[in-house]
C-alpha cells in the first residue's frame, strides 16, 4: 500500500507555535481577576490529625478562601478498587508532602504567609517506609484495625511449573532490585479553574486523562459531570506523571466555587517530586529452568512493591510486573506471585513502561547469567526463545504481529555485537536487550462497554475539516498523529486540518494519553470517522460527474476520476456537493479493543490488541578508577507496525533511550526514612547533553492487521530494554554484575572490590521476604498453546 | 512577604527591542515581571532555583537564568525572550531547525534552549558538537534525549 501522508517524514503540526513560545501551557492562563491557590503540605509521615486553626490564616488581609479535608469529604482515586485519597487529608496524613489545606489569595507571598499561620496539631504514628516494616510491623497505614500494609497481592499458575523445573538442565534462581525513581517532567504540574454564577465548573490542567479527571470532579464536587468542563492544555512532558486525579487539580476548582474567582496552582518542583506517581521500587526473585541449549522450561516470578501511600494505579502496576514477561520468549510453565505494599512516602503509580520495566530488568539480566552458565551466546538464548508472531501465550496474551526476531537481528548485525561482546578491552563492553509492550490497555479503566476513543470531524462549506478528540498531546505529538491520519483518507495536507482536543465541551471522549494507546486506537477512530467523510464526499462526487463510485478517490486536494484529472472536483467543491445532496457534513469514528481477556482474574490487566517490540545494544565504557560508566552508544530496533511519521517515531526512541538510561544510572526518587532525599532537579541527577550517548534508532515495520495504518505504539516500548542492556553492558566490560538500579559508580566500584576479593563481583540484594501470596489461582493454558 | 518593607523601584528594561518600565518589588525575579507583568509567557518556569534551564533569556546577547535574576538587576538593559527572535512571522534559523527537525516534543524546555543556542551561535558561528553539548549542558529536555536539538542547533549555526 502506497501513502501519501502516512510514512512522511516531517515536522509536527504543533511545532511553530512551540517554537515561537506561542504554545499555552496551564500555568501560562491567566484570567482577569485570578487569584493564586497554595496549599499547605503535611510535615509528617505518618500522624492523626488531631486539630487545624485556620483562624490566623483567613484574617490575612488579600486572602479571599481557606479549606481543608473537611470542605472536601469525599475520597477518590483513578481505580475503582482504591477510593483512598482526600484531595486535603480527612483525619490523618500517611507521607510527609500529603496536602493538608489550602489558601486562595491575591499573590503568591500573601499565599505563603497563610499557609504559614495555619496550626495543625499532629498525633505522630509509627512510620513505615520499606517492604519489609510493611509486610512485619503491625502498624497499619490504611486498615487500622487489621495492621496490614498489603494492599494489593495477586498469585497465578499458567501449566504447571514444578514439572518445567524438574526436566530442565539449568535452573537459576536471581534476586533483583529495581530502585524507585520519577518523571520529573519540566512542567510543574499546573491548573487553572473558574466558577461562574451560572453553576459551571472550567478546569485548564496539565493533564494526560481529561476524561478520567472530570469523572473524578464530578464525584468529589458533587456536581453533575455536565456542568464541568475540563481541558487539558498542551502537557509540558507526562510520562505518565500527569495521569492521577491531583490535589491541587480538585482544590483549584472548589477554591474558584468558594471564591467566585478564577484560580490558579502551580506545584513547585519540590512539590512535585512528593506528588510523585512515579516508577515503584520493585524487589523481585525470578527462578526460570533452561533446557541445555537455552530453552526456557518454566518460570516462577515473585514481585513485591513499595506502593507508598495510596492505591493510585497499583492495583494494575502489581499486575504488570507480572503480565508481559511471556510476550518476548516462549515461557511453557509460568507462575507469578506479587504483592504491593503501602508505605509512609509518596504514591508510585505509572511512569513509561508501566510496572514492566523492573521485570524487563531482572527477566533479561538473567538470561545472560543463564547464557554464560550454558556456555551460549546472549544473542542465541534470545533466538532460541523467541515468540512467533499470531500466536498466544500460556497467560492467554494475544500476539498479532510481531517483529522481535528482525528488531534482535537488526541491533545484532548493526551493532557488531557478536563480534564485540566478551572481546572488548577491559572497561569497554557491549550489552543486549529485548522487550515489548502494549499498544494500549486493552481494558479501560473503570467497567463500561462504552468505545475507548470516539473522534468526531466536521466538515465547512469552504472546505475546512475540524477533528475533534480528546487525545492529549503530552508532547507524544498524538495530535500530528491523528492529523496526518485523516489527512491520508481525505486527500489532505497535515496543516489544512484544524485540531481540536482534550475538551470535555468540545470533544468527544478519548480514555486519555496512557498505555501508549493514542495512535493505536484513537487513531482507528480518527480513521473511521475520515473514511466516513471521504465516502459520502465520494458518493456525491461520483453522482455529479457521472462516474462509477469506485473508480473515484480523494488525492492531493482533489475528488474525482483515479485517472482522469478532468473530471475531479476541488475538495471545498465536492464537499458543497456532498452537503447539497445530504446536509451536514459530519462523522463518527470510534474503536474499542476486542475482547481479549483471558478465563481468570487478573486477566484485564496485560491483554493489549497490539504488541510493539524492541531491541536495544548498549556500548560503555567504564572508568576502572571510578566505577563510572559513560555510555557511548545506544542501538534501537523497534517494530512499530507502521511509523506514521518516522520523524516523531525516532523521537519517541531517543526520548526512551534518555529515559531508560537515566533510570539505569543515575535516577533514584530516594528517602531518608520519610523523607525525600532531595527533591529538587539538582539532587535528582539526570543525564544531561553530556552524558547522552548517540542513537542508532531502527525502524522495523510490521504491518499490524488491526492497527491504524498498521501502526502500533511507540512511546514506551522502546526503554525497557536499554536499562537492562546496560547493566549487561556492564557486565561486559567489568565482570561485575549489578543486580539493583541505578547502576552508579559507587555500586560497580562495591562490586569490583568484592570480585578483587575473590567474590562473585555481584552487587545488590540477595534475598526476598518469605511471604504467603494467598490463594494460588491455577489456569490452564489457552487452547492452541504451542508449548 | 504581604506587609512586610520591601522597596519598590521603578525598573527600565528594553524587551524584544521595546522600552518597557514597570515598578517592580526589589524580590521580583525578571522572570516573574517578563511572565506576569509583560504577559510574555514563552518564558518557562521548572524549577525556580536554575537548575533546569527553562527560564533562560538573553541579557546584552548573553544567556542568563531569569528565575534568579532580580529584575532591578537587568535595569537599563536588552533582554531577548523566545517572543523576540523571529523577525516578525519569518522565523529565526533555530525556530526553523528546530521545528524541521523534532527537536521539541513537549516543547516546555524549547524556548530556554532556543535562547540558549542563540547566545551559543552568535558567539560561535560554527560550533562543533561538543561546544553544542557544553554550552547547553544547563539545559534540561526531557522528553528529546538531546540529539535532535543538537542536530537543530548543528543545522542552524551554518544559516544563522
Amino acid at each position: 500500500m502506497v501513502y501519501s501522508v502516512v510514512g512522511r517524514r516531517g515536522p509536527r503540526v504543533d511545532a511553530t507555535d512551540q517554537v515561537t513560545g506561542r504554545t499555552t501551557y496551564a500555568g501560562d492562563i491567566n484570567l482577569p481577576g485570578m487569584l493564586v491557590g497554595g496549599m499547605l503540605q503535611s510535615s509528617e509521615a505518618h500522624a492523626r490529625i488531631v486539630r487545624i486553626d485556620t483562624t490566623a490564616a483567613r484574617a490575612v488581609p488579600g486572602v479571599h478562601a481557606v479549606i481543608t479535608g473537611v470542605d472536601l469529604p469525599i475520597a477518590y482515586g483513578i481505580f475503582p478498587v482504591s477510593q483512598d485519597e482526600h484531595a486535603l487529608a480527612v483525619d490523618k496524613v500517611r507521607y510527609i508532602g500529603e496536602p493538608v489545606a489550602a489558601v486562595a489569595a491575591v499573590d503568591v507571598e500573601t499565599v505563603e504567609r497563610a499557609l504559614s499561620l495555619i496550626e495543625v496539631e499532629y498525633e505522630p504514628l509509627d512510620v513505615v517506609t520499606n517492604i519489609d516494616e510493611a509486610l512485619q510491623t503491625g502498624i497499619g497505614i490504611h486498615n487500622e484495625a487489621g495492621g496490614d500494609n498489603v494492599h494489593r497481592r495477586a498469585a497465578l499458575e499458567f501449566g504447571d511449573v514444578a514439572a518445567g523445573f524438574e526436566g530442565a538442565h539449568l535452573v537459576r534462581e536471581d534476586v533483583y532490585f529495581f530502585g524507585g525513581n520519577t518523571h520529573a517532567a519540566l512542567e510543574q504540574h499546573a491548573a487553572v479553574a473558574t466558577a461562574g454564577p451560572d453553576g459551571r465548573v472550567t478546569l485548564w490542567s496539565s493533564t494526560q486523562v481529561p476524561h478520567y479527571l472530570h469523572r473524578t470532579l464530578e464525584k468529589v464536587l458533587e456536581m453533575p459531570a455536565a456542568r464541568i468542563r475540563v481541558i487539558a492544555a498542551p502537557v509540558g512532558g507526562g510520562f505518565g506523571g500527569k495521569t492521577d486525579p491531583f490535589s491541587h487539580e480538585i482544590v483549584s476548582a472548589k477554591l474558584a466555587l468558594e471564591t467566585g474567582r478564577p484560580i490558579k496552582i502551580v506545584l513547585s518542583r519540590e512539590q512535585v517530586f512528593y506528588a510523585h506517581r512515579g516508577r515503584h521500587p520493585v524487589l523481585m526473585w525470578v527462578k526460570t529452568g533452561f533446557e541445555a541449549d537455552g530453552q526456557i522450561t518454566a518460570m516462577h516470578f515473585k514481585s513485591f512493591l513499595d506502593g507508598g501511600a495510596y492505591g493510585s494505579y497499583g492495583a494494575a502496576s502489581l499486575l504488570y510486573t507480572g503480565a508481559l514477561q511471556t510476550t518476548t520468549y516462549k515461557i511453557p510453565n509460568y507462575k507469578f506471585e506479587g504483592v504491593r505494599v503501602f508505605t509512609n512516602k509518596p504514591p508510585c503509580g505509572p511512569k513509561r513502561g508501566h510496572g514492566t520495566p523492573q521485570p524487563r530488568f531482572a527477566l533479561e539480566c538473567q538470561l545472560d547469567e543463564a547464557a554464560a552458565d550454558l556456555g551460549i551466546d546472549p544473542v542465541a538464548i534470545r533466538r532460541r526463545n523467541l515468540v512467533e508472531p499470531f500466536s498466544v501465550t500460556v497467560n492467554h496474551l494475544r500476539i498479532t504481529s510481531c517483529g522481535i526476531a528482525e528488531c534482535l537481528e537488526a541491533v545484532v548485525e548493526q551493532s557488531g555485537y557478536s563480534a564485540k561482546h566478551g572481546a572488548l578491552p577491559e572497561g569497554k563492553g557491549i550489552g543486549l536487550a529485548l522487550g515489548a509492550y502494549m499498544s494500549g490497555a486493552g481494558l479501560p479503566i473503570y467497567w463500561n462497554d462504552m468505545p475507548q476513543s470516539e473522534v468526531d470531524i466536521k466538515v465547512d462549506r469552504g472546505g475546512g475539516v475540524t477533528v475533534f478528540s480528546m487525545a492529549t498531546d503530552v508532547g507524544q505529538g498524538s495530535t500530528s498523529i491523528l492529523a496526518m491520519m485523516v489527512a491520508e483518507v481525505l486527500g489532505l495536507e497535515p496543516d489544512d486540518l484544524a485540531m481540536v482536543t482534550a475538551d470535555t465541551d468540545l470533544t468527544p471522549v478519548d480514555l486519555g494519553s496512557y498505555s501508549s494507546r493514542v495512535t493505536f486506537m484513537a487513531g482507528n477512530a480518527a480513521k473511521e470517522a475520515a473514511e466516513r467523510i471521504r465516502d459520502r464526499v465520494v458518493t456525491a462526487v461520483a453522482d455529479e460527474l457521472g462516474l462509477a463510485r469506485d473508480v473515484v478517490v480523494a488525492e492531493g486536494g482533489r475528488v474525482g476520476a483515479v485517472d482522469d484529472e478532468t473530471k475531479t472536483l476541488l475538495w471545498a467543491d465536492a464537499v458543497r456537493a456532498a452537503i447539497s445532496r445530504e446536509g451536514p457534513l459530519t462523522a463518527s469514528g470510534a474503536y474499542r479493543a476486542p475482547d481479549l481477556a483471558g478465563p481468570y482474574r487478573g486477566a484485564g490487566v496485560g491483554i493489549s490488541p497490539a504488541y510493539s517490540y524492541s531491541a536495544a545494544v548498549v556500548e560503555v565504557d567504564c572508568d576502572l578508577e571510578t566505577g563510572e560508566v559513560a555510555v557511548t552508544k545506544v542501538w534501537l530496533a523497534h517494530d512499530v507496525g507502521r511509523a506514521i511519521n518516522p520523524l516523531l517515531v525516532e523521537g519517541q526512541i531517543e526520548g526512551s533511550v534518555y529515559m531508560g538510561l537515566g533510570e539505569a544510572l543515575f535516577e533514584e526518587q530516594a528517602f531518608r526514612g520519610a523523607l525525600h532525599r532531595g527533591p529538587s532537579l539538582l539532587d535528582y541527577k539526570m543525564p544531561t547533553f553530556v552524558e547522552m550517548p548517540p542513537v542508532e534508532s531502527i525502524l522495523i515495520e510490521t504491518d499490524d492487521p488491526e492497527g491504524p495504518f498498521g501502526a502500533k505504539e511507540v512511546g514506551q516500548g522502546p526503554l525497557l530494554p536499554v536499562i537492562p542492556a546496560l547493566a549487561n553492558a556492564v557486565h561486559d566490560a567489568l565482570g561485575v554484575r549489578i543486580t539493583e538500579t541505578p547502576i552508579t559508580a559507587a555500586k560497580v566500584v562495591a562490586a569490583q572490590r568484592d570480585m578483587a576479593r575473590g567474590g562473585s563481583g555481584r552487587f545488590g540484594p540477595t534475598s526476598v521476604p518469605d511471604h504467603d501470596f494467598g490463594r494460588l489461582t491455577q489456569v490452564d493454558p489457552p487452547e492452541g498453546f504451542d508449548a | 512577604m504581604s506587609g512586610d518593607p520591601i522597596s519598590n523601584n521603578v525598573v527600565t528594561l528594553t524587551v524584544n527591542g521595546e522600552t518597557q518600565q514597570r515598578v517592580a518589588a526589589a524580590n521580583r525575579t525578571l522572570l516573574e515581571v517578563l511572565r506576569e507583568d509583560l504577559g510574555l509567557t514563552g518564558t518557562k518556569y521548572g524549577c525556580e532555583l536554575g537548575e533546569c534551564g527553562a527560564c533562560t533569556v538573553l541579557i546584552d546577547g548573553i544567556a542568563v537564568l531569569s528565575c534568579v535574576t532580580l529584575a532591578l538587576h537587568a535595569e537599563g538593559t536588552e533582554v531577548t525572550t523566545v517572543e523576540g527572535l523571529a523577525q516578525g512571522n519569518v522565523p529565526h534559523p533555530l525556530q526553523a531547525a528546530f521545528a524541521e527537525l523534532g527537536a521539541a516534543q513537549c516543547g516546555y524546555c524549547t524556548p530556554g534552549m532556543l535562547m540558549a543556542a542563540k547566545a551559543l551561535i552568535d558567539s560561535e558561528s560554527n560550533p562543533s558538537r561538543d561546544e553544542i553539548r557544553q554550552a547547553l549542558a544547563g539545559n534540561l529536555c526531557r522528553c528529546t534525549g538531546y540529539n535532535k536539538i543538537l542536530d537543530a542547533v548543528s543545522l542552524a549555526a551554518g544559516k544563522a
